[in-house]
């Protein structure tokens, strides 16, 4: 048995936060909070050469082959810079869902576009009732007239939904059975360009990460838009979710860290009562809550990665496990990092509601901890 | 990153497991709870239970072959707990002996000292206790009172301990006692080991909060203690002292995670068979957000541990893994003894001897026991210290 990560993996993690302290400091995380599209081509086009874009797809779809352990790593690093833009949601959601259920001709037309940088992705899953289970959707895919569907409705809370090249958006092509409530969610890859689309960004708590209203009025797609099985679409959903969910966990224990060691920091020489801070019980006790919530997140999620890549029959309830427990860490570690560096830490000018923010973001996305909780009960079947 | 085991490591927990299959009480593995020290009742079964685990070579396991060890590694040691517990096997009766004297001892101790004590720790010949804290010396133990007075090639023992575990049964007792009252309060203290035998020695049980008489007080008067007793040298207590804390929060922490999750999985079964206002309570949706984070917590508290392991194998110390380990565990287990109370409802009352007590009433005494895992082996408080102070780098108080 060995619970640590290997040289590479170390190397890889050092490459990740020397690119990103360079090219991702935190004038750039602002100055993409304004900007629509949350990045550049430029550094874009720079994940796209560090192979992170195609990191977890096979070399035979110009990816490098590697799993969600050695991703958990630069995710990491991503969480700690606040790293803006769609990586997240075109490699982990839109890219992740045609690996997982797409045909030769669709992975071979997407994955190396994604893994070069050619093309954005997401997935447009959420509509007006926000619910994470197939109930939730109501977008409809019905026969169109030369064989193929049209799809009808609105999807909400769209990661990058505005900037994406193809959308994978889950709609409903048949009623749910008595025996199977997740029956009749079909996957359709639609391109954004396609006539009946539109996408309008929405205000956020988190500009880091940007989220979209799509529209989809009468859209046309062909037979050949559909990603994986007619009606079965909703396990697939599920598989990326889970691995979302244990990725993004991944991506949060990055920022809790950064939030850890500027608080620390900070506590070492923010002087009060002639001593610094962190010498009184009452701040170096938050302190050590912070750390012991930090070491912990780390440990469920890391194991959560090995079990989703090994496919172990634990891996959904390490995944649910990681995300309940990583989501009230994470926001709790960013609160009290603001009250370690009292007004200072309220202020805009200060980094520290980057984190905030961005945990609380996370948080709610791909189901919060009370959601992953009550699943939690039910894979035990409690 | 590999959670499997070796081919060597999975043979060493079959050899564990087949043994324990054999040789376990057969109404053992029956009972609901298990408590995390040995109870008074349970220290005759302790005795020979050890023996028996030192004729089939499961004690030890760290310790060098010249003593009496196997020369092993921490995961067998690792594996070892996982086992004891999931078998639900007692704790064997010298526990601080095995946990905390014999590995001080191997890192601090003269040849002399190994030879004489070691061997006897394993076998359960001679039972250990630890002389530590004192009535105005609790988190503050470097300010503790009790002194040693050289007289020529003996020292004087004065003072008293308190919280001292197993001291009714035990034959010899880690000292930690002022020797240097003229030096900073760390650099004035030795550390002893101390016949218990020796004249001038009274033990008076202590009853605590479970009604159990687990503690006791120690009083000392004009105790002559050899100078080849010292371990590590006059004026290194302090040092000598940590490396025991250090190994209590390691050895221990193994069987804690481990009894933990057992704790886990009985508090779960209790939620599927009590009922709550005609439901079972299990599907009570407020308990039941409390029972998925109790299974949140446990397989967290598995995962730093083993991420704590993993640091040990790779020959590096695990810095903030075992501190992080400690208050997530008592923490928790206050939590969990807290649900489990929740679950029985009026049934929590109940204690031993009750017909209608629930498991034989054995969750009243948990749920009281818990209450000193935050203050036993170095308060919450304590741990915050040291994990902000060593592993943050904050400035001392």
């Amino acid at each position: 048995m060995d619970f640590g990560f290997s040289q590479e993996q170390d190397l890889l993690r050092q490459t990740a936060r020397s690119f990103l302290e360079k090219e991702c400091p935190s004038g750039f995380v602002r100055r993409m909070m304004d900007d629509p599209a949350g990045t550049t081509d430029e550094f874009w086009g720079k994940l796209a050469e560090l192979g992170w874009l195609g990191l977890i797809y096979p070399e035979a779809y110009g990816g490098v082959g590697l799993g969600l352990v050695d991703l958990t790593v630069v995710l990491e690093e991503m969480g700690r810079a606040v790293m803006p833009g769609p990586f997240f949601s075109t490699v982990l959601l839109g890219g992740l869902a045609v690996r997982e259920a797409g045909s030769e001709a669709q992975k071979q037309a997407w994955l190396p576009r994604i893994a070069s940088g050619g093309a954005r992705a997401t997935l447009a899953l959420l509509e007006e009732s926000a619910r994470w289970d197939a109930a939730g959707i109501e977008v409809t895919a019905k026969p169109g007239r030369t064989g193929g569907f049209v799809l009808s409705g609105t999807k909400l809370f769209v990661p990058d939904g505005h900037t994406a090249d193809v959308l994978v958006v889950a709609a409903r092509t048949a009623r749910p059975t008595k025996e199977n409530p997740s029956h009749g969610v079909s996957l359709f890859l639609v391109p954004a360009d396609r006539k009946g689309v539109t996408a309008t960004v929405l205000p956020t708590m988190d500009q880091t990460r940007k989220l979209a209203e799509v529209t989809l009025r009468r859209v046309d797609v062909g037979s050949e838009a559909l990603l994986g099985p007619l009606h079965q679409g909703w396990p697939v959903v599920a598989r990326v979710l889970e691995r979302a969910a244990v990725a993004l966990s991944a991506e949060m224990c990055g920022g809790a860290q950064k939030v850890l060691d500027l608080s620390t920091e900070y506590a070492k020489v923010r002087m009060a009562f002639g001593r610094p801070i962190g010498a009184y019980q009452a701040v170096k006790h938050r302190c050590a809550d912070m750390l012991v919530a930090v070491e912990n997140a780390k440990s469920i999620t890391y194991y959560a990665a090995w079990a989703a890549d090994q496919d172990a029959p634990d891996a959904p309830l390490a995944a649910s496990m990681a995300k309940a427990f990583v989501s009230d860490a994470y926001r709790k570690v960013a609160g009290d990092g603001i009250q370690v560096h009292g007004g200072i830490g309220f202020t805009w000018e200060h980094d520290m509601h980057l984190y905030f923010k961005r945990a609380k973001g996370s948080e709610v996305a791909f189901g919060d901890a009370t959601f992953h909780r009550e699943r939690v009960a039910r894979l035990l079947e409690l | 990153m590999d959670f499997r085991l070796s081919p060597e490591q999975e043979t060493f927990r079959a050899e564990v497991r087949a043994w324990l299959s054999a040789n376990l009480p057969p109404d053992w593995a029956s009972r609901p709870v298990v408590s995390d020290v040995p109870r008074a009742e349970l220290y005759e079964f302790g005795r020979v239970w050890q023996r028996r685990l030192h004729e089939a070579g499961l004690l030890g396991l760290t310790w060098p072959k010249e003593y009496g060890g196997r020369g092993l590694t921490w995961m067998e040691e690792l594996l070892l707990h996982e086992e004891l517990v999931l078998h639900r096997a007692p704790p064997p009766l010298n526990i601080l002996g095995l946990g905390m004297a014999g590995p001080t001892i191997i890192a601090y101790g003269s040849d002399a000292q190994k030879q004489r004590h070691l061997q006897k720790i394993l076998t359960c010949e001679e039972i250990w206790c630890q002389g530590y804290s004192e009535p105005n010396a609790g988190s503050d133990l470097a300010s503790l009172q009790t002194r040693a007075v050289k007289d020529g090639d003996h020292y004087v023992v004065n003072g008293q301990k308190v919280w001292t575990s197993l001291a009714q049964i035990s034959d010899w007792m880690m000292l930690l006692a002022r020797t240097d009252p003229s030096v900073p309060k760390h650099k004035g203290l030795t550390y002893f080991l101390l016949d218990m035998r020796s004249p001038g020695i009274t033990v008076r049980p202590l009853r605590q909060i479970t009604g159990d008489a687990e503690f006791n007080e120690v009083f000392f008067e004009n105790v002559r203690v050899p100078a080849e007793n010292i371990l590590g040298g006059e004026g290194q207590g302090w040092q000598v002292g940590i490396t025991t804390l250090m190994y209590e929060r390691l050895a221990l922490g193994f069987g804690l995670q481990a009894r933990f999750e057992i704790a886990t999985a009985a508090t779960l079964e209790l939620a599927r068979r009590m009922s709550r206002e005609g439901r079972p309570a299990a599907k009570d949706p407020v308990l039941r957000q409390r029972l998925a984070q109790l299974v949140i917590d446990n397989a967290v508290f598995k995962y730093t541990a083993k991420r704590a392991i993993t640091k040990l194998l790779r020959g590096e110390m695990p810095g903030s893994e075992a501190s992080a380990g400690k208050i997530w565990w008592c923490e928790r287990h206050q939590a969990l003894q807290d649900l489990a109370q929740d679950l029985l409802g009026s049934y929590g009352q109940l204690g031993r001897g009750s017909p209608w007590a629930v498991d034989r009433g054995n969750w009243h005494y948990t749920f009281l026991r818990s209450r000193a895992n935050s203050i036993e082996g170095g308060t919450t408080e304590i741990q915050r210290n040291i994990l902000a102070e060593r592993v943050l780098g904050l400035p001392k108080d």
